[in-house]
């Protein structure tokens, strides 16, 4: 059980990464410990991959000691139009 | 976790031999190695960036994982098994369920919080979301070019073009 929700990590991700989209979904049926998230930002641009995933780490570093699993999907707002086209 | 890693996760690998394989014995999936290394041994201590240096450079593909490539035991690690599988890639796989010091150790040497770790070419790659995206948008068949391993994936494509040119 972690004391986190998806709202809060919605709000936190778009706070702090100026996200123009963030979803967070919660697999955990609520207590907190399995959330997939899907976040669009500027501040992608230019990262590869692997910087991307750091990026959102270093930013939830806190919250994921007591988040079991953590799955991200990260885009810049050109990728994430392309994936919203398919 | 999204749509395509979970029906990965359904066809889970079954153990034509029954093994319920410990840290590090020998793999019976063939194309899949893994050996004892001395980090595998269980110490106190995290394992160190010397001997991490050598151990992700043991193979052209290295993984560390929660189980073993027979029996993961943990669904984003099972997700990794599952795609060097489709690949046909050869890799060491360290589980890190059976050394504390080797699971710390790793963390730190990438300053990534979570298992599994992927390393090719002793670069680490990412973990199953990065992992997953690359499958997916066939950067890991290139990736895998570079060091020399041609994906089955590949593979597979090039003789159906054959087949097609052949009619």
């Amino acid at each position: 059980m972690s004391k986190y929700n998806s709202k809060y990590l919605e709000e936190k991700l778009k706070r702090e990464l100026q996200a123009e989209y963030v979803s967070v979904t919660d697999e955990s049926d609520g207590c907190g410990g399995k959330f997939s998230a899907v976040i669009v930002t500027p501040a992608f641009n230019g990262k590869t991959l692997l910087q991307k995933h750091r990026l959102v780490n270093s930013t939830l570093a806190e919250e994921l000691k007591e988040i079991h699993a953590f799955s991200q999907k990260s885009y810049t707002p050109e990728e994430w139009e392309k994936v919203k086209a398919q | 976790m999204n749509r395509i890693c979970q029906s990965l996760l359904r066809q889970s690998y079954r153990n034509p031999h029954g093994l319920t394989a410990g840290a590090s014995v020998s793999a019976s999936m063939p194309g899949v190695l893994s050996r004892l290394f001395a980090a595998d041994a269980v110490t106190g201590e995290a394992v160190d960036k010397a001997t991490l240096d050598k151990l992700v450079r043991t193979n052209k593909v290295v993984v560390f994982m929660k189980g073993n490539p027979q029996a993961p035991r943990c669904g984003f690690s099972n997700a990794v098994v599952q795609i060097m599988r489709m690949h046909g890639v050869q890799y060491d796989a360290h589980d890190v369920l059976q050394n504390e010091s080797l699971r710390q150790g790793v963390k730190d040497y990438t300053d990534w919080p979570t298992i599994p770790q992927v390393f090719i070419d002793g670069e680490f790659v990412g973990g199953c979301d990065i992992l997953l995206q690359m499958h997916q948008s066939g950067d890991l068949i290139e990736e895998l070019k570079k060091v020399g391993i041609v994906s089955e994936l590949l593979k597979a494509e090039e003789s159906k073009k054959e087949d097609e040119k052949a009619k």
